[in-house]
């Protein structure tokens, strides 16, 4: 590709986190060996380059986490509300204070690009922490004529798109309502989790109170394998999980008839629905941010583009346009749009969809530029002529992979948009309030975002409808999570 | 011939049959059960609730759904309320069937319909708050008018657990349709399968559209399984629930993600403060936040 004169110059992040060379588990307070033995490494997905050595926890260190949970449960539950409250909001500000460091950690370990991880992931954390701090001595007006009490340990399994954020998402909460945890970070993004644990620390969490145990898949095991009756005395209450569909159900099965409580945010193909009377240029802005936000590694991304037939070539012509401009790139380049896919696993994963969507007939259209040698990367990529039937129209592929369809009329796009099992999220872009609202009334969908899209916030419940999942996260509703009033689960 | 003495007056006995889309059916399957009252007399034969007919209940109550979910909430209100007048109405026959089938005292089973009623009454009033109390507007850090507002979630089963009938059947059946879900009712056969009908009846002569409410009388053994994997059942409600009753349950939703609130933490139904409390009813809506910019 020739070099324009009037090309970026490399703007280089230059904060660099102190990082240890190996990290073990964080149980009962302090960094412990693996009984398992075990370690793997996480790798920047930008360089293929080692991070850091990680413990991979075994069934007998989850146990281990576990005990030390129930251990610090009648304590933390009976700390006086504002007492609680005091550390979750100095939690907030010491990750305030840390939060160059983190952005740039999240975005070496999970390849997103330091503009996002600075300025959206990490003030969202803070926000979360801050936000639910505030919650620890008002339950009861949340929770008015009832008594809210802690549901007890909680088992938390998140996902390698957000690591920190999600991190934040299921611990602020639970802490608020006065459990006890036992984290499980993804295998691919362990390390801003592993910061973490050092700031509650320092920040007077007590110990016990959330333990982080770093593995795979039979971590995650180890963890439900332990939900409400099967674990015995040491019984997970709770168990939190935010990933693909296909592991929520089968954590589901693994859940059932043990009395645990179980919420879960999972995948999603979520519609962006383009009215021929939106504002045009800000509804490509839009489905930019709804589908290359994050490499589109978003449960939530607005992966189905339907736009009505009439706009269809001039919006195209502009959204390719803007498409183009998009740097892909070094994540710790503060000029990146586009950063690296998280693992070469799920790079394979993109891969099958893209091959998915030529074969079975869509249009395929990408942007024109060179990418790195090392490290694992994809062109944001768009389909036009997808049909209702085809792969990349039905299944997450968690990729930045935009698949286009048409529609006639409003009931149309409401029948289209809603033919599908997910239903986390949808966006809806015209300049009609009337109609805008009765689209959002129409969507089967728990987040409906109107001439915007993925916006989020700690006081705005987040969570989807059918597969999806259940349970929100945020705001007074996601309190309801994390406490018993009566049965509600 | 000497004139013949004064009888006893035959009884005209009912004929138990289920409760599917406003009609009242056999079980396709043909098949029966004797009821018997408290004195181990047979007293009626009641329809034995098949796969098939929980099927047919569950085709009706989708199709009829989104109606009732999008009538305004005032107007649920009012049907619900019309439904606590028809029950009031046959309270003397609800009395009898608890007496004489679950062998209760008079006294007892007028404090089961008294309540029963009452919380009709009070659920009638709850239609049009729930969204004040499960909503609202949300105080985002940025120029967005955000609010989140609750939801029907679709067609619930609604698992009644052995034991007292009318109260049972009222507390777990009035959250869901009060959030404009339908219920389908699944009672156990043998726990007092005419009071079950006699709800039924009541059902239909208010003005709960058809298959909104549906009743069968069945084994639960025998459905919880077909309920827990059906694809069109959105979620189940249940309390007071045996383990293996949960599993089935729990299990087969795993393959939809179908929502399942079997109230696990839950109080007995006489318990006012928790049954007649938003609490109960939060489980069968899902909230639904939308986002607009705003700017001048």
């Amino acid at each position: 590709m020739t070099i324009s004169p009037f090309a970026y110059a490399p703007a280089p992040e230059s904060v660099r986190p102190a990082l240890k060379a190996s990290y073990g588990l964080f149980i009962g307070g302090s960094f412990v060996e693996p009984k398992s033995g075990k370690y793997f490494e996480s790798i920047n997905p930008a360089t293929e380059e080692p991070i850091a050595k990680v413990a991979d926890a075994g069934a007998e260190d989850v146990a281990r986490a576990v005990t030390a949970a129930h251990k610090a449960f009648p304590k933390w539950s009976k700390t006086k509300p504002s007492e609680r409250a005091k550390i979750l909001f100095r939690v907030a500000r010491r990750i305030q204070e840390r939060s160059r460091e983190l952005a740039v950690l999240e975005s070496m370990d999970g390849g997103k690009p330091i503009k996002e991880s600075r300025d959206e992931d990490l003030p969202l954390v803070v926000q979360h922490f801050f936000h639910h701090a505030g919650w620890c001595d008002k339950l009861a007006y949340a929770f008015a004529g009832a008594t809210p009490k802690p549901i007890g340990v909680c088992g938390q399994i998140i996902p390698w798109n957000f690591p920190l954020m999600m991190a934040a998402w299921k611990l602020a909460p639970a802490l608020a309502c006065g459990n006890t945890c036992v984290l499980k970070p993804a295998e691919t993004t362990p390390m801003t989790a592993l910061f973490l644990a050092e700031i509650l620390a320092e920040c007077g969490v007590p110990d016990g109170v959330v333990n982080i145990v770093t593995g795979g898949p039979d971590a995650g095991r180890a963890i439900t394998a332990l939900a409400g009756k099967n674990g015995g005395k040491l019984g997970i209450h709770k168990i939190a999980f935010t990933g693909s569909t296909d592991v929520g159900k089968a954590i589901a099965k693994a859940v059932a008839g043990t009395g645990a409580k179980l919420t879960l945010e999972l995948g999603g193909k979520s519609p962006n629905i383009v009215f021929r009377d939106a504002a045009l240029d800000q509804a490509v802005e839009g489905v930019v941010s709804g589908i290359w936000f994050n490499q589109g590694h978003v449960c939530c991304a607005g992966s189905r583009l339907f736009v009505e037939e009439s706009i269809h070539d001039d919006f195209l012509a502009r959204l390719e346009r803007r498409m183009q401009q998009l740097r892909v790139g070094d994540p710790l380049d503060k000029n990146t749009d586009v950063g690296a896919i998280n693992s070469k696993a799920q790079l394979e994963t993109i891969q099958r969809y893209l091959k998915a969507g030529s074969d079975e007939g869509a249009q395929k259209l990408e942007v024109s530029c060179t990418l790195p040698k090392k490290g694992f990367w994809c062109k944001p990529t768009i389909f036009t002529g997808v049909q209702p039937s085809h792969t990349i129209a039905r299944e997450e592929i968690f990729g930045p992979v935009l698949s286009v369809m048409t529609f006639r009329t409003p009931e149309e796009a409401v029948q289209r948009a809603n033919n599908t099992t997910y239903g986390l999220s949808a966006g809806v872009w015209t300049e009609k309030a009337a109609r805008a609202l009765e689209m959002s009334n129409r969507l089967t969908a728990g987040v409906v975002w109107l001439n915007t899209f993925n916006r989020f916030d700690a006081s705005a419940p987040f969570g989807g409808y059918r597969e999806s999942g259940f349970g929100r996260e945020g705001g007074r509703q996601g309190l309801s999570s994390y406490v018993k009033v009566g049965g509600a689960r | 011939m000497s004139a013949t003495k004064e009888t006893t007056r035959v009884e005209v006995t009912k004929t138990l049959k289920l409760f599917v889309n406003g009609a009242f059916p056999r079980s396709e399957s043909g098949r029966t059960v004797p009821v018997k009252d408290a004195k181990k007399r047979v007293v009626a034969h009641a329809s034995h609730a098949s796969r098939k007919d929980l099927r047919d209940a569950v085709e009706a109550a989708n199709a009829a759904q989104p109606k009732w979910a999008s009538a305004t909430a005032y107007n649920r209100g009012q049907v619900i309320y019309r439904l606590a007048e028809m029950l009031e109405a046959r309270r003397a026959e609800f009395v009898s069937l608890i007496v004489s089938i679950e062998g209760r005292s008079k006294a007892d089973a007028t404090r089961e319909i008294d309540r029963a009623i009452d919380r009709c009454v009070c659920y009638a009033g709850w239609t049009d708050k729930i969204a004040s109390v499960l909503g609202g507007k949300q105080p985002v850090a940025g120029p967005y008018f955000v609010f989140s507002m609750p939801e029907a979630t679709g067609t619930v089963a609604v698992v009644v657990p052995d034991g007292a009938q009318l109260l049972a059947i009222l507390s777990l059946v009035l959250p869901v349709i009060a959030a404009g879900n339908a219920a389908i009712v699944v009672t156990p056969i043998h726990a007092n399968a005419p009071l079950a009908i006699a709800f039924a009846e009541a059902v239909a002569t208010s003005d709960v559209p058809a298959a909104i409410i549906n009743v069968l009388t069945g084994l639960r053994s025998e459905l919880c399984p077909w309920i827990a994997s059906h694809r069109d059942i959105a979620a189940v409600a249940g309390a007071h629930l045996s383990n293996d009753d949960a599993k089935a349950l729990e299990l087969g939703a795993a393959e939809n993600l179908k929502r399942v609130c079997l109230f696990s933490d839950a109080p007995k139904f006489d318990d006012d403060t928790f049954w007649n409390s938003p609490f109960a009813i939060q489980p069968f809506v899902e909230i639904k936040t939308v986002w607009h910019p705003t700017a001048l």
